[in-house]
């Protein structure tokens, strides 16, 4: 892990400017109340998705690695991207480059056309927003920020599937005590419970989310998050909290329709956990994006003094 | 969404719903090997037979992972699954919280199920995610 935080290059991707931005917001206002820097990179494109990889996977390398190089002429050695998509083809981007001779060759070639010079593996390391709030900040001063505000808070910490895989290009994962785990990953844990949350023990962390499925078998979607929010239920959470917005916006958008198609009404509240902890440190729900998501949680963090 | 594992679901529905008891532990262990066994039935392959770590799971999850590394998005789902049968088999008698650790354990071989199950149904449409298949691959759609 690169050593400063304090003042990081910032990549937003796609989804934090639509459907997440809830998350963009709630992530940048804690950076603030944290004394965190982010810097967006300018003229950043897409990560390349899920899309242009089934097109042509070289292409998808390129177009993560054209957002590494800016960070590097930006005179940065970290970006933090705190969409899971984001973040894994990032990470995959310094993998390929690193490992594949073809993948760099294109590289090379697309960049040059382009005019820019090509990325060269090693230059920036890429971190999540759990990684930039963990070691950024720490749980010691988390802990002091927040005085217990989520106090009485039961949390399911859903970290969806493409934040610890494939292992092979998370290299400082599962590196012992201090590390992230791959097979039980716990920042998130254990920044909420610095903030007070009772952490409920999940069995669904990395599950699929059925995100892939929306746009192909609806009903395979909602099945698999309904069967993630009765899950959460069933081992006493009172809000699922996220990291990434696609699993987000899936378990949202799948909660109603579990409700409208299948009859299943489920009440587990689901939160950005940097909306969590932005009102632990005494943000307001508005100031944290509550407002922009697509259910409604305001009477129930009333209830419970947030917000 | 296909007709997918037309028994172990409803089964498992069921159960959850106290409709009918709780499969065991080692029940619910089998419903998930049968899952993964039918993911390799749709490939042409037999199980190997092997265990890993003393379990077939775990090895059959191996097995279905070759050649499509994608599988593996399942892989911490199965060790949960036999993570929480162990829970519950080797848990202390009496401790009240086995009916609980069962009903987590048939909610884990659920999303097993249904994942497995997803992934048959999408895997020759080569589109998103796990079951993405670059389209200027040999034999892709």
């Amino acid at each position: 892990m690169a050593g400063d935080l304090k003042k990081v290059a910032y990549y937003p991707g796609c989804a934090l400017e639509g459907t997440g931005h809830s998350y963009n917001r709630s992530t940048k206002e804690v950076g603030k109340a944290l004394g965190l820097e982010l810097v967006e990179l300018k003229n950043w494109n897409c990560c390349g998705a899920m899309e242009v990889k089934n097109v042509d996977p070289q292409v998808q390398t390129y177009l993560s690695a054209r957002n590494l190089t800016i960070a590097q002429d930006m005179g940065f050695d970290t970006v933090m991207a705190p969409c899971n998509g984001c973040y894994h083809n990032l990470k995959k981007a310094e993998y390929d480059l690193a490992h594949n001779p073809h993948a760099a060759e294109v590289t090379e070639r697309i960049s040059k056309k382009a005019g820019h010079k090509a990325y060269e593996p090693g230059g920036v390391e890429t971190i999540h927003a759990l990684d930039w709030i963990k070691h950024g900040v720490g749980e010691a001063e988390l802990r002091q920020r927040a005085k217990g505000k989520l106090a009485g808070l039961k949390v399911a910490n859903y970290y969806g599937c493409m934040y610890t895989r494939p292992r092979h290009i998370f290299p400082e994962k599962d590196q012992g005590t201090g590390s992230e785990s791959t097979s039980k990953p716990h920042f998130m844990d254990d920044i909420l419970a610095a903030a007070g949350a009772e952490n409920v023990e999940f069995p669904l962390k990395t599950a699929c989310c059925g995100g892939a499925h929306s746009l192909s078998d609806s009903d395979i979607s909602t099945k698999l998050v309904l069967n993630i929010l009765t899950t959460a239920e069933a081992c006493g959470a009172e809000v699922i909290a996220t990291e990434c917005p696609t699993c987000h916006s899936g378990l949202e958008m799948h909660q109603v329709r579990a409700e409208k198609v299948l009859g299943r009404k489920t009440s587990v509240k689901i939160l950005y956990f940097t909306q969590l902890l932005g009102m632990a440190l005494g943000l307001s729900a508005k100031k944290v994006g509550v407002q922009e998501n697509l259910s409604d949680p305001s009477e129930f963090l009333r209830r419970k003094g947030l917000g | 969404m296909m007709d997918l594992f037309p028994e172990i679901l409803p089964a498992i529905d069921a159960a959850l719903d106290g409709e009918v008891p709780m499969p065991s532990a080692d029940t619910l262990l089998a419903m998930a090997e049968e899952v993964v066994v039918a993911w390799l039935a749709a490939r042409g392959e037999p199980p190997d037979g092997e265990t890993v770590e003393g379990f077939r799971l775990l090895a059959l999850h191996r097995q279905g992972c070759k050649g499509t590394p994608s599988f593996n998005a399942c892989r911490e789902t199965c060790r949960e699954i036999v993570f929480r049968r162990n829970v519950v088999v080797l848990g202390e008698a009496g401790s009240g919280t086995a009916a609980r650790d069962t009903r987590l354990l048939a909610m884990t071989v659920r999303h097993l199920a249904l994942f497995v199950g997803g992934k048959l149904a999408e895997a020759g449409l080569g589109d998103f995610c796990c079951s993405s298949r670059p389209l200027r691959e040999a034999g892709a759609a």
